[in-house]
């Protein structure tokens, strides 16, 4: 569904992001590690458009993704950004309903499809409540219902894709797992997710896959018990750790050393 | 409120506000006498049709047209900037076309005008669209316009246009002084049909292409990458909200002069009531700013009757203590 191919992204004559390749089929989860400045937000703003590829391809079913016109890619795609400049009292059900712009489906389902969006955030009890007087975390799933609710539907879309800018910074441990089971949900309905994930035990829990990035290039990619040893958390983030796995999903735990 | 009772209270509010603007002046005229002449039954009374249709009817048109002019770019100012306290003035628009018309004061004094407009007015037009064009060229590079920087560049015209009015002022005798400052405080005594004409052409076109913006001022709020990414073509709209509302203030500042606050106040209170959502916000703020500026204008010509107050001058006096009130409530109000 989503190709990537010897992509490589400057900023100022500089390569942010090097040569970095992979697939994504529908339904699965791509989690993208790494230090900070290792140009993770990068690659995510270039699988939505905002950036165009020096070099390499990006595929979205099939068609490169600056040839969709910009609200049919608007219908596919969508993207949790880190933070938002909303500073007018909408209330959170009117945010959450900005999702539904590009589509034309009509008053009636997009207000099934807010308040199906508003409850898998755990949020409907915000409904009417203005969105500047929010704390951090809950605008933050307000973001996501907005974000979850442009490409809630298989109808609207056949291929959908999910970009999560570290989706789970402002989350408390219980909405951090909330948010990431609602993630894995749409992923079980076909949506491809790509994620930006600063916690790799949580990553390795929930992607089927990962890509480690240092400094623009590929360090690692594969499963999650592939890409997370010790040596590579060494490399990437330069600081001792343990990794174990964990007792009951047998995915990769990191400890601090 | 619910946003469809206040459409329809103000759409109510406005034909009254109108009608008691036609009756009410330095000669005050019976109700029933205005609607016989309004409805062209006015046998036996010439004056009375005359004083209608020659002074009060234009007039109140014209503030009810240059009122709703001003709140719905200044609503939609507010929604392209992500700032509840932008207004159109921000962008250079008031500046450059107070430097137009001072300009013709000093230089061009006794030269005549052109379909109605005072040569006065075209300048102010002219300087005020001038000044946008500018903003507008200075704010957009090659990867689009910024916002940010059109703000910093309308301030930048903005100092640049007022050192050049002192200049002017310098320069000028008392006569020249005097029609500057009272251009400054707006007014609408010039009203004529001609002018009624003008502005109701701009409005149409206005009124008519802004409100099919709303969708797309919603999602701005988010920010100009999340619009994009809701798939609106943002520098489009960007280019299409900079035009209009240039010319929406610019028409409005050629007739009436600088009239402040109706563009800030007017979108505020009305987002105080029924939110920002711009499906609601636009009509409203203009029916709104159409009554708010009526009111001005009819109190404008009777607390000093028989000579009048500028109108310029009663709305920053009814909006200054407004905003003062706005600023210290901004926390309960969401903001």
């Amino acid at each position: 569904m989503l190709q990537v191919e010897g992509l490589t992204l400057s900023a100022g004559g500089r390569a942010v992001v090097e040569t970095v390749d992979f697939t994504l089929a529908a339904g699965e989860h791509l989690a993208v590690i790494g230090p900070n400045g290792a140009g993770k937000s990068t690659l995510i703003h270039a699988l939505i458009g905002d950036l165009v590829p020096t070099a390499g391809s990006i595929r979205l079913a099939g068609r490169a993704l600056a040839d969709w016109p910009v609200r049919e890619r608007a219908c596919r795609v969508a993207l949790l950004p880190q933070a938002s400049a909303l500073n007018f009292p909408f209330t959170v059900a009117e945010v959450v309903r900005l999702g539904r712009g590009p589509h034309a489906s009509g008053t009636v389902a997009d207000r099934d499809i807010v308040t199906e969006t508003l409850a898998a955030s755990d949020i409907a009890h915000l409904r009417d409540r203005p969105y500047t007087r929010l704390s951090g975390g809950e605008k933050q799933r307000v973001q996501l219902a907005r974000v979850m609710s442009q490409i809630w539907r298989a109808e609207d879309a056949g291929d959908r894709l999910l970009l999560l800018d570290e989706p789970v910074a402002a989350l408390d441990l219980g909405h951090q797992r909330l948010v990431m089971r609602q993630v894995a949900a749409l992923a079980d309905q076909g949506v491809a997710v790509v994620s930006v994930l600063h916690d790799i035990s949580l990553a390795a829990r929930y992607a089927d896959r990962m890509l480690a990035l240092r400094d623009g290039q590929t360090i690692a990619a594969g499963t999650p018990a592939e890409v997370v040893t010790a040596e590579r958390m060494q490399c990437l983030f330069d600081t001792e750790t343990r990794v174990i796995t964990h007792p009951d999903t047998h995915t990769p735990v990191v400890l601090h050393g | 409120m619910s946003p469809r009772r206040l459409l329809w209270l103000l759409a109510v509010a406005l034909p009254v506000c109108l009608l008691a603007a036609v009756m009410l002046g330095a000669v005050r005229l019976p109700a029933l006498d205005v609607l016989a002449v309004l409805v062209g039954r006015a046998d036996g009374m010439d004056r009375l049709a005359l004083i209608v249709r020659q002074l009060r009817l234009p007039r109140a048109l014209l503030t009810a047209l240059v009122g709703a002019l001003l709140a719905i770019c200044g609503a939609a100012m507010q929604g392209l900037f992500r700032n509840p306290l932008a207004d159109p003035s921000l962008i250079g628009v008031t500046a450059g076309a107070s430097v137009g018309a001072s300009l013709v004061i000093v230089f061009a004094g006794g030269v005549a005008g052109f379909v109605g407009l005072s040569l006065v007015s075209l300048g102010a037009f002219a300087g005020g669209t001038a000044a946008v064009l500018l903003v507008y060229r200075l704010a957009t590079g090659p990867g689009g316009t910024s916002v940010a920087t059109m703000l910093l560049a309308g301030i930048a015209i903005g100092a640049l246009a007022g050192s050049v009015g002192s200049l002017l002022e310098f320069y000028a005798d008392n006569e020249m002084l005097r029609r500057i400052s009272l251009w400054r405080m707006g007014g609408l005594d010039g009203a004529n049909w001609p002018r009624v004409a003008i502005v109701a052409g701009v409005s149409a076109v206005i009124f008519f292409v802004l409100p099919r913006q709303a969708d797309a001022l919603n999602a701005l709020l988010l920010g100009e990458s999340e619009a994009r990414h809701l798939g609106i073509a943002v520098d489009r709209i960007k280019r299409r909200l900079v035009l209009l509302t240039a010319a929406g203030v610019g028409v409005s500042v050629a007739v009436a002069g600088a009239i402040t606050f109706v563009g800030l106040v007017v979108p505020h209170i009305v987002r105080m009531l029924i939110g920002p959502d711009h499906r609601w916000l636009l009509p409203a703020s203009a029916l709104a700013g159409a009554i708010l500026l009526l009111v001005a204008d009819t109190l404008a010509r009777i607390v000093v009757a028989p000579t009048e107050l500028p109108v310029g001058l009663l709305t920053a006096l009814l909006g200054a203590p407004f905003f003062i009130s706005l600023l210290r409530r901004r926390r309960e109000y969401g903001l």
